[in-house]
């Protein structure tokens, strides 16, 4: 498979009024074409840090990524983002057609063919019976839907996500999980998507990057070996799962990595803290 | 409710007021304050009765009544397009707005009509001086309102339109532009009706035309019923452009929950 991604010494401090801040100190990782690849943390690790370094967003202080062999500078034309902050991030004044329109516009000058491909992208995420509404028309998981389709419209080759069913409930978590297993098979996508839930990352990822705390640099990169076909009850009660969400959690509490492929022996309470911990964590800051 | 219904219920209190005011001024009958009824034939006579190719109006409907609509409209928009270009400029810049703060404290604290004498130095009396005064009157409201409306676009928006590499124009006319349009509105309206009083003030000052010098001349007559006559259509007037501004505002911002009607 080759290479999209490509990430190399990336480490970025922000400049701050009371001095410097080290968010992501060392990482490197490569993507290839068609996988997804999940980077899973702790909050405050510097996961959204990466994500705006690798979108070109902001230019990393050292370190360089590299999109399909090119230096990222600036956001590169096929690469598309997913917030986290749905509400925020769509545009409240337009319908969910012309939200998923309006970006086109700075690639495809037909205005007909920019309403196909819209209707085309809403269709992906089931959602053809809502182009008239306005986003506050519809539930959380629905206008991230939009979000998703909005991202998907312009055909990237990469897909950047951060933490995007975060502010969702359980329920409708497991939902828009599917239906991005579901469209990135469909249109085999390459997606790199960051998160704080662990088993996020295992149920979603064929590969999971372990961030370290702040300032986080990747500590453990994990192979999934689960079926392609996955599925919310029957994967996440396999035993494969269950040792790989323990394996994560482990490496996420600072273990060292298991030597593969001898099945890694969990330390079950630490595990257990830091789930609880990190629940926790997840229901004070589903909302920011 | 019915639709009259709903109408009559609004304005009740108004109709009983003037059948009231009527009902005094007629026992008083002081000619200072003359009754509806006079004030409404006097309307009729002043404005109304002109020709068919007229449009029934009268000559001073033309030199005068529009011509004081003129002053407002243009003044209200050129100060509509000053105050949303500037507030869109200062308020994507961080420091700029630093810079000229102290300057716009001190301006727009200084009256507008208190600047009449200046303009008629500087400018010819009528419509120039006039149109000066309600620009430099009611840009404030527009200006500060759009810097603030544009200072508030969410960082995440920002954030969005740059991974989506919107153009600068996409990012102003199609982000900057809607996410301030609340506040936009909100200073059109204030300004609007200010720029009424200011076409008033100025128009008692200095003007060859215009309602505010027709209700001077007719005061200078003892013609209180014209004078009145002139009250009532400056109040018509307000209310009628606040109105149409309203619908308008409404349109225009009928995405926003607490507006939206229907779909
Ligand atoms: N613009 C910024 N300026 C200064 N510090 C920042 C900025 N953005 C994030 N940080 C800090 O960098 C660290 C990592 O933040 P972030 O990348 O958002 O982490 P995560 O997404 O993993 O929660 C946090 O401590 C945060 O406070
Ligand atoms: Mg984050």
């Amino acid at each position: 498979m080759p290479t999209m991604l490509e990430v190399s010494g990336l480490g970025h401090t922000y400049k701050t009024k009371d001095g410097v801040h080290n968010a992501i100190g060392d990482v490197s990782f490569t993507v290839n074409a068609g996988e997804l690849v999940c980077v899973v943390g702790p909050s405050g690790c510097g996961k959204s840090t990466l994500l705006r370094t690798i979108s070109g967003l902001i230019t990393p202080t050292v370190g360089e990524v590299l999109l399909h062999g090119d230096p990222v500078r600036g956001v590169p034309a096929d690469l598309a983002v997913v917030f986290q902050d749905y509400s925020r991030s769509l545009f409240p004044w337009l319908s969910v057609q012309r939200n998923v329109e309006f970006p086109l516009r700075t690639r495809v000058s037909a205005r007909a063919e920019r309403r196909e491909r819209a209707r085309e992208a809403l269709e992906w995420v089931g959602l053809s019976a809502a182009g008239g509404k306005y986003p506050w028309q519809l539930s959380g998981g629905m206008q991230q839907r939009v979000a998703i389709a909005r991202a998907l419209a312009s055909r990237p080759s990469l897909l950047l996500m951060d933490e995007p069913f975060a502010s969702v409930d359980a329920q409708t978590r497991f939902e828009l999980e599917d239906l991005l297993l579901r469209v990135r098979a469909e249109h085999d996508s390459t997606v790199l998507l960051v998160t704080h839930d662990i088993d996020e990352s295992v149920y979603l990822g064929d590969r999971v990057l372990v961030l370290s705390k702040s300032p986080g640099s990747i500590t453990t990169d994990l192979d999934v070996n689960l079926p392609d076909e996955r599925d919310q009850i029957t994967t996440r009660a396999s035993s494969e799962f269950v040792e790989l969400r323990s394996e994560v959690a482990r490496l996420l509490h600072g273990g060292e990595p298991a030597t593969r492929p001898s099945p890694s022996v969990p330390d079950t309470a630490a595990n257990d803290r830091f789930l609880a911990a990190e629940r926790a964590e997840t229901h004070s800051t589903s909302d920011t | 409710m019915s639709w009259f219904g709903k109408f009559a219920y609004r304005w009740v209190v108004f109709v009983g007021i003037v059948v009231v005011w009527q009902l005094a001024t007629a026992a008083a009958d002081d000619p200072f304050f003359p009754p509806p009824s006079t004030i409404a034939n006097t309307i009729y006579h002043l404005w109304l009765s002109g020709p068919g190719s007229q449009l029934f109006l009268t000559d001073t409907v033309y030199d005068d009544v529009f011509a004081s609509i003129g002053r407002i409209l243009l003044g209200w928009a050129i100060a509509a397009v000053i105050g949303v270009a500037i507030g869109v400029l200062l308020g994507r810049s961080r420091t700029a707005m630093d810079y000229v703060n102290p300057l716009f404290a001190f301006a727009r604290s200084v009256p507008s009509p208190a600047l009449v004498p200046v303009f008629l130095v500087l400018l010819d009396i009528g419509t120039p001086a006039q149109l000066a005064t309600i620009v430099f009157g009611v840009v404030w409201p527009i200006l500060m309102n759009t810097v603030d409306g544009v200072r508030s676009v969410d960082p995440i928006k920002e954030e969005t339109a740059r991974a989506f590499r919107l153009s600068r124009g996409q990012w102003l006319l199609g982000v900057v532009l809607p996410a301030a349009a609340p506040k936009i509105f909100a200073g059109l309206r204030v300004s609007l009706s200010l720029s009424l009083v200011l076409m008033v003030i100025s128009e008692l000052v200095a003007s060859r035309n215009g309602i505010g010098l027709q209700m001077l001349i007719a005061q200078r007559a003892f013609d209180y019923p014209a004078m009145w006559a002139g009250i009532v259509l400056l109040g018509v007037l307000g209310y009628l452009f606040n109105t149409v501004l309203l619908m308008v505002e409404n349109r225009a911002l009928s995405w926003q929950p607490e507006r939206h009607t229907g779909h």
